[in-house]
């Protein structure tokens, strides 16, 4: 069986950037060409790619699948089949699910649904300390054999630097990355929105930058101590920016990721208590938004992903301050991100390195576009334009606050090892 | 003018002449209260829910006097009485309750936002009777009709307000609604106290408690939350009367005939002397008898009393 890819735009940064034909055989990059130079067997399948751009799959390294635990908010097939729809190939799924995710035993499960899912590939991260309860380390060893891809307590930082000490120590050892949840639970202090004006006017308690920045120069210092990887996760603030610049210049072996919201939104932006714009960390002020944004341009900013975290109605149709923290994003990221380009803070190439490079360099994969590797290449329809209708989501949640916003750009086809996951009506 | 507003959910949505409206129609309810037989047929038929999800005291019986003078019928459910102990959302609860019919629901609410949520939902009026950190619409309101009936009017006034601003509804409702209606409001506390971007309502936030209060007309104090104090905002009640509490040597900072406020329940010693507080300048008694005159006119104007008056 083969596929043609026909006059697609291709962008593979750093390698490819120019209208090419690419050939799929077998599951597996055959060969990429100038336009017409590939003559199609018989039962080749051709694919008039023109006006699409061709970019190796979009990885998202945080999500959440829900499986096992919480079925009613996401399944592994559905949470995949959502992520195939919003372009990207694979997705790292955060182990705090329920039981959480600190054995092999559930990593196997995991990687095992995600197979019979059929739509992106799924890599499992590990929790960093057993039951994620900060304590003492989970199975790290076992589970990387078992296939994760990363360790991370998230959403619950880890407190204790003497266990964050020791886990870099040992993943190093693994040579596998810490995703790191950076948050200061104490000076968090159960608020449910950015501290600012906005949270003093709605009286809610708020958040402040520091509850996240703090943590993420404790941990930058303990990079620097153990030389293991460190990635931060959903860097919101503009002095966590500032952090990592530093630590970068330094040469400390960090790299960190933000979300479509924190580029896109900020605590203004926030409807009176709508739950559906409650995340953690929170939507920060323009300053945070604008700095997010210069992260990206000078590459402070490794990646995009969207902390996927979908939760049913119940958990969200109630009092703002007890509603659950997270929005879904998997399936509004790629236009959010194309707007990125659109307004010219970054280049078409730059998003793939964020979307697509730099993730799959984290995760220890190679998804160039390469004859012989694994066919996992998102089409990209970059002049779709539409507007955000939950309902026509294939995650199970609808937890998102870009409802009704128009966008532009968007997936026209995902394939995961030369099988067309998903495509767009 | 007609008043138009289905509910009252806070003093931002208010506007200058709302305010005037509804303390000009408490001015004309509170001699109801003056009089022998304490009832006018106003609101005969009309149901109010008193749904107070937190402990209550004073607000709870001023809003029920208030209805019942009106001759509206009542009923209460409280929170251990309601089926939230029970699991139910407050939405469904809220839903459950306008299935009833009620005409108005009073609502306090320990979440900001609750009365928000449940007007959003339900088509009775809703009135908001605190709602977490958020507002206290009420309240400011008595605030400023005491205040107007003692001074004679708002505009130019300086009020200053010393106390816990960062977990005071009654804080940000009255600071909303005097500065609205033109006068100048000035905060004091120890920065623990202070939330973020306070100014941005209108107030100005001043350093020192003596400079707060010089040449203010009003003076009101705010409760200092005991239950707090292991919350790291003061270390202990007595450094923290001896900085912010109100005597009657700072009260002479204040002009001669400075008015002192508290929404209460006081604390005797710490945020307030009892020299102070009984003293002829206080009004702190006449705060809770214009508060029923108040809430009075705030069912008359959402329970469709202004429609009757135009037509009878």
């Amino acid at each position: 069986m083969q596929i043609l890819i026909k006059g697609a735009q291709v962008i593979d940064p750093g390698r490819i950037d120019g209208v090419k034909d690419i050939l799929i055989k077998d599951g597996k990059f055959a060969q990429i060409e100038e336009p017409d130079q590939i003559k199609p067997e018989s039962d080749t399948q051709v694919i008039d790619a023109e006006g699409l751009i061709a970019v190796p799959g979009l990885i998202d390294v945080h999500v959440h699948l829900r499986e096992p635990g919480h079925e009613y908010k996401e399944t592994i097939e559905s949470g995949l089949k959502a992520a195939a729809a919003g372009g990207f190939t694979a997705v790292c799924c955060m182990p705090n699910t329920k039981p959480v995710n600190d054995n092999a035993q559930v990593t196997s499960f995991i990687i095992e649904q995600g197979r019979k899912a059929c739509a992106a590939r799924v890599y499992p991260a590990g929790a960093i300390s057993v039951g994620s309860s900060g304590t003492a380390l989970a199975e790290i060893g076992d589970m990387k054999q078992a296939g994760i891809k990363a360790v991370t307590d998230d959403g619950l930082p880890v407190s204790s630097s003497q266990l964050m000490r020791r886990a870099m120590e040992y993943c190093k050892t693994m040579d596998i990355p810490i995703l790191v949840h950076a948050e200061d639970k104490d000076l968090a202090n159960n608020g449910s929105m950015n501290e600012g004006p906005k949270a003093t006017a709605l009286g809610l308690r708020g958040i402040p930058n520091a509850s996240e920045s703090v943590m993420v120069c404790r941990d930058i210092a303990m990079a620097e101590l153990t030389g293991a990887r460190v990635h931060f996760c959903h860097m919101s603030t503009a002095q966590s920016i500032d952090a990592i610049r530093q630590a970068k210049r330094k040469g400390i072996p960090v790299t960190c990721e933000t979300a479509p919201h924190y580029f896109t939104l900020t605590d203004e932006d926030i409807p009176p208590y709508d739950t559906n714009f409650k995340m953690n960390p929170p939507l920060r002020s323009e300053i945070d938004r604008q700095a997010i944004i210069e992260g990206l341009k000078d590459g402070t900013i490794d990646m995009i992903a969207t902390d996927h975290a979908p939760h049913n109605i119940d958990e969200k149709d109630v009092e703002f301050d007890r509603a659950a923290f997270g929005i879904i994003g998997l399936e509004t990221a790629l236009p959010l991100a194309l707007e990125l380009v659109g307004r010219g803070h970054i280049t078409m190439e730059e998003l793939v390195e964020k979307m697509a490079k730099a993730p799959a360099e984290l995760m220890g994969i190679n998804n160039d576009l390469v004859s012989g590797n694994p066919a996992d290449l998102t089409l990209i329809d970059p002049d779709y334009e539409f507007i955000v209708d939950p309902d026509t989501f294939i995650s199970k949640s609808r937890n998102t606050p870009f409802a009704g916003r128009q966008v532009k750009g968007r997936a026209a086809m995902t394939f995961g090892n030369g099988i067309r996951v998903y495509e767009a009506k | 003018m007609r008043f138009t507003k289905k509910d009252i959910l806070d003093i931002q949505s208010l506007s200058k002449d709302e305010i005037s409206m509804i303390l000009d129609t408490a001015v004309g309810m509170k001699e109801i209260s003056e009089r022998p037989v304490k009832k006018v047929p106003t609101l005969r038929g009309k149901t109010i829910v008193m749904f107070f999800q937190e402990p209550s005291t004073r607000t709870k019986l001023s809003f029920e006097l208030a209805a019942k003078r009106l001759s509206a019928d009542t009923v209460s459910i409280s929170k251990s009485t309601s089926s939230i102990v029970k699991g139910e959302t407050l939405i469904d609860t809220a839903k459950n309750l306008e299935a009833m019919r009620p005409d108005v629901i009073v609502m306090r609410h320990s979440s900001s936002g609750a009365a928000y949520q449940v007007s959003k939902r339900v088509g009775c009026s809703v009135i908001n009777a605190g709602d977490g950190t958020h507002a206290h619409p009420s309240q400011a309101l008595l605030d400023m009709m005491s205040i107007r009936e003692a001074k004679g009017k708002l505009e130019g006034l300086k009020v200053s307000i010393i106390g816990d601003i960062s977990h005071s509804r009654v804080a940000r409702s009255d600071i909303i609604g005097l500065t609205r209606m033109g006068a100048r409001v000035s905060i004091c506390a120890p920065d623990t106290m202070i939330p973020v971007g306070i100014e941005n309502l209108g107030c100005r936030v001043e350093k020192t408690m003596e400079s707060c209060v010089t040449d203010a007309d009003v003076v009101m104090m705010l409760r200092i939350q005991k239950e707090r104090m292991g919350n790291l905002l003061f270390p202990t009640e007595r450094e923290y009367a001896g900085l912010y509490g109100l005597n009657n040597r700072r009260l002479g900072l204040a002009k001669d005939n400075v008015l002192v406020m508290h929404p209460g329940p006081m604390n005797r010693g710490v945020e307030i002397s009892s020299e102070v507080a009984d003293s002829g300048c206080s009004m702190i008694l006449d705060q809770v008898t214009n508060g029923v005159a108040l809430r009075m006119a705030l069912f008359y104007l959402v329970a469709g009393g202004s429609r009757h008056a135009d037509t009878d």
